[in-house]
């Protein structure tokens, strides 16, 4: 396969590295290898959480500006802050509820128009998928598993390798007992929602 | 069972770079681990807590007070005779380099590994230091693995080194091998199930007085030249490629490079030596690399560390060849590298020019963006502290002039706005230290922050400091009763002790007692209006005063 560079983001608490290592078991069940890289401790305090994951036999744990070929993101804000680490032919997937960060209300830069600023996306980018996952995960009955309506968008573009009934098996492992109908899903709401 | 003792060898699991290093120490019959928790090391501590916990485990795991005692206790275990590890962050091995630099003397028995976690880049540090300069410092050799899969490797090759040499060994991650997750292929476990030891008795080996210090100096020398000949045949260095530029580098970085002549297809442009087992130096691999290259180029993060040694070695074989790296300007001594980068070094040396580069989006409409730095969670007990604080300090007119030295901890983010309550900082423990020189240099009043962590760790010295000479200031102790910000690990005063944990706590207002403060008061952050009378009282006398702080960590109560 391709090397393929998908890169995760979002705010501290909404599950970026779950979502990320879901997807990378997921791989593994078909044989396929994943890298992650992820980001502990002081970063983690209700700071933006990225992470990454590589296919297609690539090493680097790290993506550079302009090389994501997928950008998933869990906030909108955060859409556009990671925007400059996708090329043109990338494909954007973005939540569209906001986590106004705290430096709004002490007088930082306001937070930018959700709307306006995904119709720019689309002016510059191949591919953009703007959802309200929040919506769906209620939906779904569980507002925690964004990440894994998020999964299911990614895996409804067509452009990961892989199944989703690994996806699901991954979910099925994974996730505490209670939780696996309503994460199994949120993950069909976002498979359809392409 | 802990997913890291299963015995299913062949099975294969995603596993952090410090779960892999977990599963090797396991593999390879760990009896002894220890450590201080600190970021991007902790996982390893974590998972040997949790594993040790299991009746099963064969193994002994402790979170010591500091990374010192934490090395103390790993090296006393293999003078003993068993196998140890000892893990910690970067700047924790400062903290145990005094044991470190005499232990590479009276040395070791039974296997010991002494992993450090360096964070270039500071993702969550004060300083971008390379540990690798300590290998060289203390004369020990060091791996430095590139993925999971080699983390756990190598952690089993460094016990069997260390048991040849009779050395401790190094294992020198960075927060992109820490915290990368990969495929880890599970080994055989130890067989050895033996876990007591047995010291034997030698002090012309064990106690370094100077006539045995002298002796054991030259005994490390003669041991580091084996390890110089194993260092050549370690299947953890290894060439490949065939080209005119040769390109040397280790950890992290050379998977950059590895990617990069995949995706460009310069397997016959380069050749590529890439090197696992980084000191001793790998001298005549590096000579006959040197011989069959025409100009090299060095890929390495922080200190020129590979390219000086070639260098050196370059000026004694009379070699002469183009070296670029850092002091040519193609890399820097400053943060992390990323792909990108090294790419841009490699095809600038070989002078070609990026084939069919991915377009760049427009992105000149993104308007300035508001920051989400790292903050203290909702209701964390330390805001209400620090507010209480600065109510108590205004009530009695002393706001404007006061100086808040700080420590490390989730509480050093009251550096922030609307906090601004953290002015000084250099190190664990230094709040207390430095509040004792500010109080002799200035007139200013002084209120310094720690937590219970961070006091256990090296808070308690500078205390008997400040009792001792007579300095005037108030330490208010954060007490949450966890070390929270990496990961909630144990520590000698807590209260929630994990379940299963039974040890006996240290309170802290008995040490802070113990050490000669007169005036000590406990504050309940929550209850506001108390907090700040008591406050108020504390801070209006000119002495010196510790206020305990307690509230458990919010976090706590999220997770239950």
């Amino acid at each position: 396969m391709n090397p393929l560079r998908i890169l995760f983001t979002g705010v501290g608490g909404q599950g970026t590295l779950t979502a990320s290592s879901l997807l990378a078991q997921a791989a593994l069940i078909e044989g396929k290898e994943a890298i992650l890289s992820e980001v502990h401790g002081m970063a983690q305090r209700g700071g933006v959480v990225e992470s990454t994951v590589m296919l297609g036999g690539l090493k680097s744990p790290l993506i550079s500006q302009g090389e994501a070929d997928i950008l998933v993101s869990f906030e909108p804000l955060e859409a556009i802050r990671a925007l400059n680490k996708c090329h043109s032919d990338a494909t954007i997937i973005t939540n569209i509820t906001p986590i106004v960060p705290f430096t709004v209300e002490l007088g930082g830069p306001s937070y930018p128009d959700v709307e306006k600023n995904i119709e720019k996306m689309r002016t510059v980018f191949k591919n953009v998928i703007a959802i309200n996952a929040d919506d769906l995960a209620k939906e779904a009955g569980t507002q925690r598993a964004v990440n894994v309506v998020l999964l299911g968008v990614l895996l409804g573009t067509g452009l990961v390798p892989i199944s989703p009934d690994s996806m699901k098996a991954t979910i099925q492992q994974r996730v505490k007992p209670k939780f696996i109908e309503a994460n199994l899903k949120a993950f069909e709401l976002g498979f359809s929602a392409v | 069972m802990h997913p890291l003792l299963q015995d299913n060898p062949g099975h294969k699991m995603l596993l952090l770079g410090n779960e892999a290093i977990v599963r090797g120490a396991i593999e390879a019959g760990l009896k002894v681990g220890s450590t201080y928790p600190g970021t991007p090391s902790s996982e390893i501590g974590n998972n040997l807590f949790l594993a040790s916990q299991d009746e099963n485990a064969g193994f002994y795991f402790e979170f010591s007070t500091n990374e010192k005692v934490a090395m103390e206790v790993a090296a006393s275990a293999s003078a003993a005779g068993l196998r140890s590890l000892v893990c910690m962050k970067h700047v924790g091995l400062n903290v145990a380099s005094d044991a470190l630099m005499t232990l590479s003397y009276i040395a070791t028995k039974g296997g010991m590994v002494i992993v450090t976690a360096d964070d270039p880049s500071m993702h969550s540090s004060q300083n971008e230091q390379d540990n690798r300069i300590f290998a060289k410092f203390a004369n020990l050799p060091m791996l430095e693995p590139r993925s999971p899969q080699e983390a756990k490797d190598m952690t089993i090759e460094a016990f069997e080194l260390s048991e040849r040499l009779e050395l401790p060994v190094i294992l020198r991650t960075t927060t992109r091998t820490a915290h990368v997750r990969g495929p880890v292929t599970f080994g055989e476990l130890s067989k050895d199930t033996a876990s007591i030891g047995k010291f034997e008795k030698d002090p012309r080996r064990w106690v370094p007085v100077p006539a045995v210090a002298r002796v054991r100096h030259k005994v490390l020398l003669e041991r580091m030249d084996i390890a110089s000949s194993l260092c050549e045949e370690s299947r953890f260095n290894h060439v490949i490629g065939n080209g005119k530029l040769g390109i040397v580098s280790s950890g992290v970085a050379s998977n950059y490079v590895a990617d990069c002549i995949m995706e460009l297809g310069l397997e016959d442009k380069v050749r590529f030596l890439n090197l696992g087992f980084t000191f001793p130096h790998p001298r005549k691999t590096i000579i006959n690399f040197l011989n069959s290259v025409e100009k090299v180029l060095v890929v390495e993060e922080l200190e020129p560390f590979i390219e000086d040694a070639i260098k050196c070695i370059m000026v004694e074989e009379g070699i002469q060849k183009e070296i670029f790296g850092k002091a040519s300007s193609h890399f820097s001594r400053c943060y992390e590298f990323d792909p990108k980068m090294v790419k841009k070094a490699i095809l600038d040396v070989l002078e070609l020019d990026e084939p069919d580069q991915k377009t760049l989006p427009d992105l000149s409409w993104v308007p300035e963006l508001p920051m989400r730095p790292p903050s203290l969670c909702k209701g964390c007990p330390h805001r209400e502290t620090y507010n209480a604080v600065k109510e108590a300090l205004k009530a009695i007119g002393k706001e404007e002039i006061t100086i808040y030295p700080t420590d490390i901890g989730c509480y050093t983010l009251g550096l922030l706005p609307p906090i601004n309550m953290a002015d000084y900082l250099i190190c664990m423990g230094s709040s207390v230290g430095s509040s004792c020189g500010f109080s002799v240099a200035t007139e200013q009043k002084i209120v310094s922050f720690i937590g219970d962590s961070t006091f256990f760790h090296s808070g308690i010295s500078p205390l008997v400091n400040a009792v001792h000479n007579g300095h005037k200031f108030c330490l208010v102790i954060l007490d949450n009763s966890t070390t929270a910000m990496t990961g909630h690990q144990p520590n000698p005063g807590i209260q929630l002790k994990p379940q299963g944990f039974d040890n006996p706590t240290v309170p802290i207002e008995d040490v802070v007692r113990g050490c000669g403060v007169k005036t000590v008061k406990k504050i309940n952050p929550y209850k506001k209006n108390e907090a700040v009378e008591i406050l108020k009282e504390v801070l209006q006398k000119d002495e010196l005063s510790v206020v305990i702080s307690e509230s458990p960590v919010c976090l706590v109560f999220k997770k239950s």
